[in-house]
């Protein structure tokens, strides 16, 4: 169906910016807000234009809360609109963080369905453009551990823009991280119009069978370079996007490793208690007869996301340190 | 009191001024008050037999919750109580067997008819006033002059979450109350060592909307003054931050033992000023109720609320895959799992 359709290139951040425009001109009760989002149009100008276009009801600059943003949202929510909040990076997510556990993903839970939240909270996340302190943290295994929410992290224009769609229209809340090395790192050919795509399904962008590469969201470039490099090689490696989180899409992730044999998670969170983790884990639950080696993780460092651009690509996994770790699993 | 605590009725009841309420409505807001109050001593009951959960009485605090609630639509208005508001919630129009299946920990219980606009109490502290602020927006944006009232503890004002969901509806002019009930306590801590403002109310000017502090064991007070905020905003006046000064003669919970911190005369002295004699003063002031009424009227919340008992007790036992049932609209895999291992079928 997108097939048909024609294209033009965009970037990340225009791809979401066409879908915001379109979520706002589709559905009335759709409204936008967050810090700056409104008459500027956001810091990195995902919102540029709207509030012009479609008026500070719909568009609006909020204080600099984000409890508030948050809180605001579920409240505007629970009463019959559908609220899309910015939280300007998702390193400023945690003073929202209570309101997210104790409410955001409990409501309809809480309630018995008698109130729900159908909200969607977009944060830029992730690093690699040398950012200050606290900009460039990927907190999506704390979001992912609460109930009731869902998590999608897009790793390509067109895949932005059908995604953040499907979020917007989804009955519960979601979580949606935009790589920020991603908003004007790639282009690519985005389907005109309105379309969507589902939430909860990880997909093969590379098709290899010496091991699988599973990672999500910025990292999936990291990958494909990987890729690409061992298929110079002869090393044919699968990449698979994880996409959405929550819900996981763990049979597509069980089928690629039972036809590699091989399992590589890559995210650039810290390490220890990562999403990682629990792919490794669901592999180990329903693919270990296959396994010919062990699942291996290559991540960020258990430190604080650095601050200090001379080192910070030490900490993001790059192409080098996924081909160290095939290199591992292939020796098996 | 001081002066600037509106008050309508003295400590015994008897009107100070002109009251700003119809007869009827005297006579409506003292069946309210006691319907309140028969819940509750009923409901300790109920608790003692292990017929409820752990529960937070509401006694002595009757009037600020009902003056509130006699002003709201149930079915256009909004209400957001935390805890301590079952007073608020049934004359908002909660049905008696819900709250009690609600406070029996029922999952039958936690989810307000499709006409009381109702959302379940709030247990964490002041994570509801942000979502209040929210709801009321979203009256104005829906075009609506329906308004949402918020209730919070004295000690819950210390959270940030009051203020920011404060600062949100003012800047918003949201058609929110938030009404914060000043009982004195926060479970063991007194208000003095909560904060260091002496009225609540005051930090109204703040936020820049109007506050007012009331005498909150004083029904036509918190009524009269609940009906003028929620008038302003329906018309578009923005919030108001009421401070209603109250006490809660009783534990903090069913589980709690208030000896531990504080003292019996305090209690005592509230006692005498409980809102619920100094209406039925004031209606017998007014030559408006007997004692004969009264005891039909007991009569009648003893038969109202024995119905509701065994209303509660028909609803099924909740089943174990209710666990994973309202996670989401529909179940992701990972709850269709456990659904199914919890129904005895994986
Ligand atoms: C965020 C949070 N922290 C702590 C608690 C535990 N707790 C429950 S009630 C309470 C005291 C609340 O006092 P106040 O706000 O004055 O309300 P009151 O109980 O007096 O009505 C505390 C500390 C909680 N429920 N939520």
């Amino acid at each position: 169906m997108i097939a048909e359709r024609g294209t033009r290139v965009l970037n990340n951040v225009q791809a979401i910016n066409e879908a915001l425009d379109l979520a706002l001109g589709r559905d009335e009760r759709v409204v936008l807000f967050g810090e700056d989002v409104g008459t500027m149009g956001g810091v990195f100008r995902a919102s540029d234009g709207l509030a012009q276009k479609y008026g500070e009801k719909r568009v609006f600059d909020t204080p600099l809360a984000e409890s508030g943003i948050v809180g605001f949202g579920i409240g505007l929510a629970m009463a019959g609109l559908r609220p899309v909040a910015e939280i300007q990076f998702a390193g400023f997510l945690y003073p929202a963080l209570d309101q997210i556990l104790s409410h955001l993903g409990r409501m309809r839970h809480r309630t018995r369905g008698r109130f729900t939240v159908p909200m969607v909270i977009r944060a830029p996340y992730g690093g690699g453009v040398k950012t200050p302190e606290q900009h460039a943290d990927s907190p999506e295994a704390i979001l992912a551990h609460v109930p009731g929410v869902k998590v999608v992290i897009p790793s390509s224009p067109e895949r932005a823009k059908g995604l953040l769609l499907a979020a917007i229209e989804d009955p519960d809340p979601v979580f949606f991280l935009e790589a920020i090395k991603l908003y004007r790192g790639v282009k690519a050919e985005v389907p005109e119009g309105y379309y969507t795509l589902p939430l909860g399904q990880a997909r093969v962008v590379r098709e290899g069978n010496a091991a699988s590469l599973l990672c999500y969201g910025g990292m999936v470039e990291v990958c494909l370079k990987a890729a690409e490099v061992a298929a110079r090689e002869g090393v044919e490696l699968e990449v698979v996007d994880l996409e959405t989180l929550i819900p996981l899409d763990t049979p597509t992730i069980v089928a690629s490793v039972q036809k590699t044999g091989r399992a590589v998670v890559v995210y650039e969170a810290m390490r220890t208690g990562g999403f990682g983790a629990e792919i490794a884990a669901r592999i180990a639950e329903e693919a270990l007869d296959y396994l010919q080696a062990p699942i291996l993780r290559v991540a960020g460092w258990d430190a604080p996301y650095p601050p200090f651009s001379a080192v910070e690509h030490f900490y993001r996994p790059d192409a080098r340190r996924v081909l160290e770790a095939v290199r591992q699993v292939l020796v098996h | 009191m001081g002066v600037e605590t509106v008050q309508y009725l003295d400590d015994t009841g008897q009107p100070l001024r002109d009251l700003p309420l119809s007869h009827s409505e005297l006579l409506q807001g003292y069946r309210a008050l006691r319907r309140a109050r028969h819940f509750d001593e009923r409901a300790l009951v109920l608790q003692r037999q292990g017929r409820l959960g752990v529960y937070p009485p509401f006694r002595g605090q009757e009037a600020a919750q009902v003056g509130v609630a006699l002003c709201l639509r149930p079915d256009y208005d909004w209400l957001l109580p935390s805890y301590r508001e079952s007073a608020a919630a049934l004359t908002f129009g909660m049905p008696i067997s819900k709250l009690i299946l609600s406070w029996r920990a029922d999952p039958a219980g936690w989810g307000a008819p499709p006409n009381v606009n109702m959302v379940q109490f709030y247990i964490p502290i002041a994570t509801q006033i942000p979502q209040a602020a929210g709801v009321a927006h979203a009256q104005r944006l829906l075009g609506k002059e329906a308004v949402a009232a918020v209730f919070i503890g004295d000690g819950g004002t210390s959270e940030g979450d009051f203020h920011e969901g404060l600062n949100f509806a003012a800047v918003f002019n949201a058609p929110l109350l938030v009404v914060v009930q000043n009982n004195g306590w926060a479970i063991s801590v007194p208000t003095r060592k909560q904060m260091k403002v002496q009225r609540i109310a005051e930090r109204a000017h703040g936020y820049g909307i109007p506050g007012v502090t009331v005498d909150g064991n004083d029904l036509v007070a918190v009524w009269s003054v609940a009906r003028e905020a929620v008038n302003r905003a329906r018309a578009g006046g923005g919030p108001t931050l009421i401070e209603a000064l109250t006490y809660r003669v009783a534990p903090h919970t069913s589980s709690d033992d208030p000896s531990r911190y504080r003292t019996e005369e305090e209690t005592e002295r509230w006692l005498k000023r409980d809102p619920i004699l100094r209406m039925k003063n004031c209606l017998l002031h007014l030559g408006l109720w007997s004692e004969d009424q009264e005891a039909a009227l007991s009569e009648a919340l003893e038969a109202e609320f024995l119905a509701a008992v065994e209303e509660a007790d028909q609803a099924p036992e909740p089943k174990p895959w209710e666990i994973v049932e309202q996670v989401y609209q529909e179940m992701q895999p990972d709850q269709q799992a456990a659904w199914k291992y919890l129904r005895g079928e994986a």
